[in-house]
């Protein structure tokens, strides 16, 4: 799960992490309100959205008057911001964090993630802050610091200092800095985050070390014990196809194509896709189905897929393990009468109760197409959704 | 011999009584698996299935020789549930729950470090459907029927796309001397590379076929594995041609993020280290078959 820039800031700073002077803002007003709490002559205007990169779609504006903070304000408020992450669509902004402007001397990197590689969560930091990671890796790969943390006994003083130091900070930032490191770790570790980024971790022309950006993400296994981390959510970062599924305890992934997929199993839902993709065709979703397969759960997932209007044809693909496939195809038959399905509808099934399963779509006297493996699923959908079958 | 359990591994199901440890303790016990008993605790010196229930595996070890464990506990306590089969004496531990927060896998990866490697527990899973060695015995939860006993090693995250290979090889008349389910977690407890050494070193298996996916660097570890340690022929399918960079795919485990993480890129890793790789998810179980051919003929 991720979060706001301003939330991840206000976590921080409840661990030491040292972050500008800021407010929150739902309009304008609000806005230059929080300006004038601030104080000082100079402000940024940073939409708040779930992306990086947002100075670069115009999503921060530095400000000198109220009316240029209320003109700020008005432009982006409501508008959806469009960066390389988001994806065509963009991001609605309907929150803006209003902060005092810094005079940056120096811009850092320091990054905490849970790595795959070692098992352990590593610390990442570069000197070369304000870019991104992948550029850092690529232009300047000598500057990145790596440290592993022992999670029998976590961070330990001096392994913050060995990325201090080699930051190559001026002595009395050192002071600064290492508490802020332990400060990041202890974030990670107590609040279960898979991801820490401050980029960049400023130091300021008056010698001060300032967070100015900040991200956190979370992990999704882990939020039955942190609720107040849960609370953060907002589902107006989402994908709406996305949170209809997810509040229905289906893992849904929204793509770009007319085949609407509802599988079990995560492996087997990619593959899919990619035997879809194989085929000629365009997957709509990604959608695992989870172990028990009822056919309530079917029904919820041809309606989840049905959101999306691109959807021309659906294809279900099931393995029965535990799931039985006579119930998985009943499941099947109520759906496409409950929901009006108009549409064709592959069915593949296998394993538990096959025959059974067959029978009973056999016997609906609904038009369902029925395929007998993968391949052919895949073949009879991508036809499908072209038009030629029915 | 098959890898890590067979028809006599005396098995202790960790989270017996609950409902769901219920259902598959007796679908292991129809299928012939040597089951001992149970762990619950607050239930001990009951009975449950015709089979003596323990508060601790210690005290269950003690009492019944159990070598093996499947833990079916719950998210919040399974990683507690883990560690407490490595202290107790158990050899080979599958962990079935989905849902276990990463920061206790690395504690319990962490943990398992205390004992020396020979004494050290082997885990696969969480999150996954378990191993079969057909024929022999099951720790899983996986339908039984889809498996002929013989002579593939399967190892791969996914549950469901495991049974795809399975029934694919059934259907070619290729069998499976064991399949390992090392599940879709970022943080598991083995690793591609882990599972091959058993392979390597089983009289039993003559190819393995790796299910791998998108994210994470265990398919390419276990490429250069193969390269520089393995005789025996390995094939490959890898999951997630079409999906989307830094997207998350169902499994916690599948989201591409570093070089050499997504699907094109670990077929050419896998390629260049000599595995034969599947080209679809539909000709897995083809492509293992004509490796075997190959073999023959070359013998």
């Amino acid at each position: 799960m991720d979060i706001h820039e301003y939330q991840a800031k206000e976590l921080l700073s409840k661990f030491g992490v040292p972050i500008p002077r800021g407010g929150l803002a739902y309009s304008p007003e609000q806005a230059t309100y929080r300006a004038t709490e601030i104080g000082g002559h100079k402000w940024v205007v940073k939409a708040q959205i779930h992306s990086g990169a947002r100075g670069k779609a115009g999503g921060i504006r530095v400000c000198s008057t109220d009316t240029e903070i209320e003109r700020a304000a008005e432009d982006l408020l409501g508008k959806k911001l469009v960066t390389h992450q988001t994806g065509a669509g963009g991001k609605l902004v309907s929150r803006l964090y209003i902060e005092e402007a810094t005079d940056i001397a120096k811009e850092l990197y320091l990054a905490f993630v849970m790595d795959r590689g070692s098992e352990r969560i590593v610390v990442v930091a570069s000197a070369a802050g304000g870019m991104e990671i992948e550029e850092i890796s690529a232009t300047q790969p000598d500057t990145i610091i790596r440290v592993v943390v022992d999670p029998a006994v976590g961070m330990q003083a001096f392994q913050a200092r060995e990325v201090a130091y080699g930051l190559g900070v001026d002595p009395e930032i050192i002071n600064k800095l290492v508490p802020t490191i332990m400060g990041c770790y202890r974030a990670f570790r107590d609040l279960d985050a898979t991801m820490v980024e401050i980029n960049p971790l400023v130091i300021t022309k008056d010698k001060q070390l300032v967070a100015l950006d900040a991200k956190m993400s979370f992990d999704d296994n882990a939020l039955f014990r942190r609720p107040h981390i849960a609370e953060l959510r907002d589902k107006s970062q989402e994908d709406p196809r996305e949170t209809y599924a997810s509040d229905r305890g289906l893992a849904y992934v929204g793509l770009d194509g007319d085949i609407g997929c509802v599988v079990n199993g995560a492996g087997l839902a990619m593959a899919t896709l990619d035997m879809i993709k194989l085929a000629g065709g365009e997957p709509a979703n990604f959608l695992d189905i989870g172990g028990g397969a009822s056919p309530e759960r079917v029904a919820k997932s041809f309606k989840a897929v049905l959101k999306d209007r691109k959807v021309k044809a659906l294809l279900l693909n099931v393995f029965a393990g535990i799931n039985r496939c006579d119930w998985v195809a009943k499941g099947v038959v109520d759906a496409i009468t409950e929901l009006h399905i108009k549409m064709p509808v592959v069915v593949r099934l296998a394993g538990t109760n096959v025959e059974e399963g067959r029978r009973i779509l056999n016997d609906s006297g609904l038009t369902v197409i029925t395929a007998e493996t993968l391949a052919e699923a895949a073949q009879k959908a991508v036809a499908a959704a072209k038009g030629a079958v029915h | 011999m098959a890898i890590f359990v067979n028809e006599n591994t005396p098995v202790l199901i960790q989270g017996f009584t609950g409902r769901i440890g219920t259902f598959h303790a007796q679908e292991m016990i129809d299928y012939g698996t040597n089951v001992v008993g149970g762990v619950t605790p607050g239930k001990g010196g009951s009975t449950h299935l015709g089979r003596p229930v323990f508060n601790t595996v210690k005290g269950a070890v003690e009492e019944t020789g159990a070598q093996a464990s499947i833990v079916f506990v719950p998210p919040p306590f399974a990683a507690d549930a883990i560690m407490e089969a490595a202290d107790g004496g158990i050899k080979y531990c599958v962990c079935i729950t989905d849902g276990i927060p990463a920061q206790d896998m690395i504690r319990v990866k962490r943990y398992m470090r205390r004992y020396k490697k020979e004494n050290r527990m082997v885990l696969t899973g969480p999150n996954c459907a378990g191993t079969i060695s057909p024929g022999k015995a099951m720790l899983g939860i996986m339908p039984a029927h889809i498996y002929l006993p013989g002579r593939i090693g399967i190892v791969g995250r996914s549950g469901t796309l495991g049974y795809e290979a399975a029934s694919q090889l059934k259907a070619l008349g290729v069998g499976v001397s064991t399949s390992v389910g090392i599940g879709g977690d970022p943080i598991n407890g083995s690793s591609f590379r882990d599972v091959l050494e058993h392979f390597e070193r089983d009289p039993e298996t003559d190819a393995v076929l790796i299910i791998g996916e998108i994210g994470g660097p265990q398919e390419a570890e276990a490429g250069v594995y193969v390269r520089d340690h393995m005789k025996k022929p390995v094939v490959a399918y890898i999951a997630g041609l079409s999906a989307p960079k830094g997207r998350k795919m169902g499994h916690a485990g599948a989201i591409i993020s570093a070089f050499g993480e997504s699907a094109p890129e670990k077929v050419e890793i896998l390629k260049g280290c000599g595995v034969t790789i599947a080209p679809t998810p539909s000709e897995m179980g083809a492509t293992v078959a004509r490796v075997l051919s190959q073999m023959k003929k070359v013998a």
